[in-house]
């Protein structure tokens, strides 16, 4: 395996997104860390995305589970239907 | 200018998360909540000739929500009798007091934080709401139900890279968004 220490920002920009998620790797992260060392644009965009994940978080956002919803829809199909 | 259409078949997909966020905050049992959107539902679908076009879809059925909610409150308000507040100063000047103490209640910190964490929910489903169809529910399984990233793929026929493209488009619009609309 090649280890290439350089990427471009396209993939920077992709283990950056993955991050969020706590689905990128440690080499990959590594490569993202050098890589924001020397490129201004994509320490933005990291940091617009680190804050956004923040966001999410903070607001603690709750969604309806999935078999609510479907109650929810079949009650108004019911009605469409009328 | 433009006018709004209703899509009833789309309304759950599209605000019923935002509708129950934005309720539970008021009435803090989901399952009334859950109630009254499924209400709110139902009413807009009875007044829909009324709907003039002017406001869109989701602001409209947000005022029949609030219409909703006002009345589940007169409700259980008359089932429990009126609420009694007692003021027990003896002069009149010592009034005013008595509604400072209420302001500057140093033990209510928790339900500001509350407050400014569900407008920023709030914030960020409207923000949501700007993206693309596709790319808002796609998000939304992604980030805040927390679903994998194959049954996502599964569900919407997509590749993984296709998946992580959209997340990226979704990301910088949302960040931009909230730039706008949060600080």
């Amino acid at each position: 395996m090649g280890m290439k220490l350089f990427v471009d920002c396209k993939k920077a920009n992709h283990v950056c997104d993955k991050s969020q998620y706590n689905e990128s790797g440690f080499w990959e992260k590594v490569r993202l860390n050098i890589h924001l060392i020397y490129c201004s644009a994509c320490r933005k965009y990291s940091s617009r995305n680190s804050k956004l994940s923040k966001m999410v978080n903070n607001a603690k956002l709750e969604p309806i589970p999935e078999e609510k919803k479907n109650i929810l829809r079949a009650r108004l199909q019911e009605e469409l239907s009328k | 200018m433009e006018k709004h259409g209703l899509d009833p078949q789309k309304w759950v997909d599209k605000y019923s998360d935002y509708l129950y966020n934005y309720t539970i905050v008021k009435v803090s049992d989901r399952e009334v909540a859950l109630d009254l959107i499924s209400e709110t539902f139902l009413a807009g679908l009875k007044s829909m000739k009324n709907f003039k076009g002017e406001a869109s879809e989701r602001t409209w059925l947000i005022s029949i929500l609030k219409r909703k909610i006002i009345d589940y409150y007169r409700k259980i308000n008359s089932i429990k009798g009126k609420a009694e507040v007692r003021v027990n100063y003896k002069n009149d000047d010592a009034e005013g007091d008595w509604l400072e103490e209420r302001v500057s209640d140093p033990y209510d910190k928790t339900a500001e934080d509350d407050l400014e964490n569900t407008e920023l929910g709030i914030a960020i489903y409207n923000c949501i709401e700007q993206l693309p169809e596709r790319h808002a529910e796609i998000f939304k399984r992604k980030t805040i139900e927390g679903q994998d990233t194959e049954t996502i793929c599964n569900e919407f026929n997509i590749t993984a890279s296709n998946l992580w493209v959209i997340i990226h488009r979704a990301r910088t619009a949302l960040s931009e968004c909230l730039e706008k609309n949060w600080f």
